[in-house]
């Protein structure tokens, strides 16, 4: 597939702000059980806001997919059959509930009011994340992607650089915060290594069992079958959108840098920032994490061999 | 229920591509608006066809022949493309079967051709919508038209008669009858997309 860069900054961007969140709702829960801490007056109001910023930030760039983006309120009537559409609805509850839950912080509207926002927020934060994953796991063909893996990866990912950022955040805001995100943020890119590299071990064994190959695709079976000619000598829909365009040395290498960007480097990072007390040292491993996670992304899509690749493979 | 379709016969396709350029000047001049063409003359040309004729070589060398392979849209009884879509644009029609875009609905998302494993739909970068072969529904309704051409594009403009238009349901149809007798198959049939086009293979002929 062709990975499209409004897809790449989609997907990252809400998965900081719902992994932020969640991140939130924890320090909060961690704040009341324990008397002695307390963070601050704002901490939660631009915790929420920042949340809201990442949120937008990836519905600003799903505007860019879109050919029609004036017709995209449509977009929340099939949720009967959709997923697509099921996230269309999702993003704006999601949304919804953190500008909710940030004006009861900030009017201090009482803890009950910011709780039950709050567990309503991750509740379709977690929702939101199961209909991502699911808008590339339901098509069963697309074999890279139809896996429960796609979903628990689309929750690690985002959960692990939105508590990373969380890290970042209390260290400038709520000190006493940083050493329980920071070994969240730890512990969630360790099982997001380990499910990435399943995932990458899964995906490396597909190719050799396919089911759908050219003699399938035109129905010759049993013989040997080659294209000769894909029907047209320029270029066109199908050539653009369903390969990726670039060299397989460049996959590879794309493979290797989300690898080492997305989970090592930030792991190490994180626990710099943590036992230094570095602002700075945080910061550096949501922006590692992050672009490690758009690296891992980029592959995401790329990866994928989708079957009407069958019918161009020979321009003539 | 009425599902229309095309039957396509392997044996006598000639690779001709009159049925890509019959169909690029009916749709082209629909309702639905022109289909791009761009560069047409120029060294990088670009368009939407809803139909491609492919050319496969199938066998192993000295005993290989040339196989030439028109493609459009399968009208799926279970189209992977229809439930996706989040406007409900791409949707297939009760009456008969046919499977289509409402342009107006379209967001341009992308997500049904994703969907397709055909690679049957192909996107408008003018008018920024999906687009797909409609199996000239525009024109097989149309009694402003002779009764005979009341038929798809591609199907009329066939030399070789490679190309049958008909309802698969209806066990006496012509489409049915040919599927029935020569062994009719279906693309990729492993994926249960159920396609309603159905292709003939080649028969088995001794050589001369």
């Amino acid at each position: 597939m062709h990975p499209a860069f409004s897809v790449i900054f989609l997907t990252t961007l809400i998965g900081v702000g719902q992994g932020l969140f969640t991140a939130l709702m924890l320090g909060q829960t961690y704040e009341l059980s324990n008397a002695e801490v307390s963070f601050g007056d704002n901490f939660y109001t631009i915790g929420a806001f920042l949340v809201l910023i990442f949120m937008g930030g990836g519905l600003f760039a799903s505007i860019f997919h879109l050919g029609r983006p004036e017709r995209a309120w449509r977009a929340a009537s099939q949720w009967r059959t959709s997923w697509l559409s099921r996230e269309v609805i999702m993003l704006p509850l999601f949304m919804a509930v953190v500008f909710f839950y940030m004006l009861a912080e900030y009017y201090q509207y009482g803890i009950d009011t910011s709780l039950l926002l709050g567990l309503l927020g991750v509740i379709v934060s977690f929702l939101l994340f199961y209909c991502t994953g699911m808008i590339y796991a339901c098509l069963s063909f697309l074999r890279e992607w139809a896996t429960p893996l796609t979903i628990v990866n689309f929750i690690l990912f985002g959960s692990a650089s939105g508590f990373t950022f969380a890290a970042f955040y209390a260290a400038i805001s709520a000190p006493e915060l940083v050493a329980t995100y920071g070994w969240f943020a730890i512990a969630l890119t360790v099982l997001g290594l380990a499910t990435r590299y399943w995932t990458l071990v899964r995906n490396a064994a597909l190719r050799a069992k396919a089911k759908t190959t050219t003699q399938t695709a035109i129905g010759f079976r049993g013989k040997q079958v080659t294209q000769r000619s894909q029907g047209q000598m320029g270029g066109s829909y199908n050539t653009r959108e369903f390969f990726h365009g670039k060299a397989e040395s460049v996959v590879k290498q794309m493979k290797t840098i989300f690898m080492v960007l997305a989970f090592p480097i930030p792991i190490v990072l994180l626990f710099i920032g943590m036992s230094t007390e570095s602002v700075f040292f945080l910061f550096l491993a949501f922006i590692v994490q992050y672009i490690g996670l758009c690296a891992e992304r980029w592959y995401f899509f790329a990866q994928v061999n989708h079957p009407q690749n069958i019918y161009y493979q020979t321009i003539s | 229920m009425t599902q229309l379709a095309l039957v396509i016969d392997l044996n006598v396709c000639v690779g001709c591509h009159a049925c890509v350029t019959s169909c690029k000047q009916w749709n082209t001049s629909g309702g639905a608006g022109p289909l791009p063409d761009d560069n047409p003359y120029g060294a990088d040309p670009n368009g939407v066809f809803f139909n491609r004729v492919q050319t496969f070589e199938v066998g192993t060398f000295p005993n290989t022949e040339t196989v030439h392979f028109p493609k459009s849209c399968l009208h799926c009884e279970d189209p992977p493309c229809v439930p996706v879509c989040p406007t409900g644009a791409s949707h297939k029609r009760e009456e008969d079967g046919i499977v289509l875009v409402d342009f107006d609905k379209c967001i341009g998302c992308k997500y049904c051709s994703w969907a397709c494993p055909y690679g049957a739909r192909e996107f408008d970068e003018h008018e920024k919508v999906m687009k797909k072969c409609t199996l000239c529904v525009d024109r097989i309704y149309d009694e402003s038209i002779p009764e005979a051409e009341r038929k798809p594009s591609c199907v009329i403009a066939c030399p070789a008669n490679a190309r049958i238009f008909g309802d698969v349901h209806d066990p006496d149809s012509q489409a049915s009858q040919m599927i029935r007798e020569n062994h009719g198959y279906s693309l990729m049939p492993e994926l249960g997309t159920q396609p309603a086009n159905q292709y003939l293979p080649r028969a088995n002929k001794k050589s001369v």
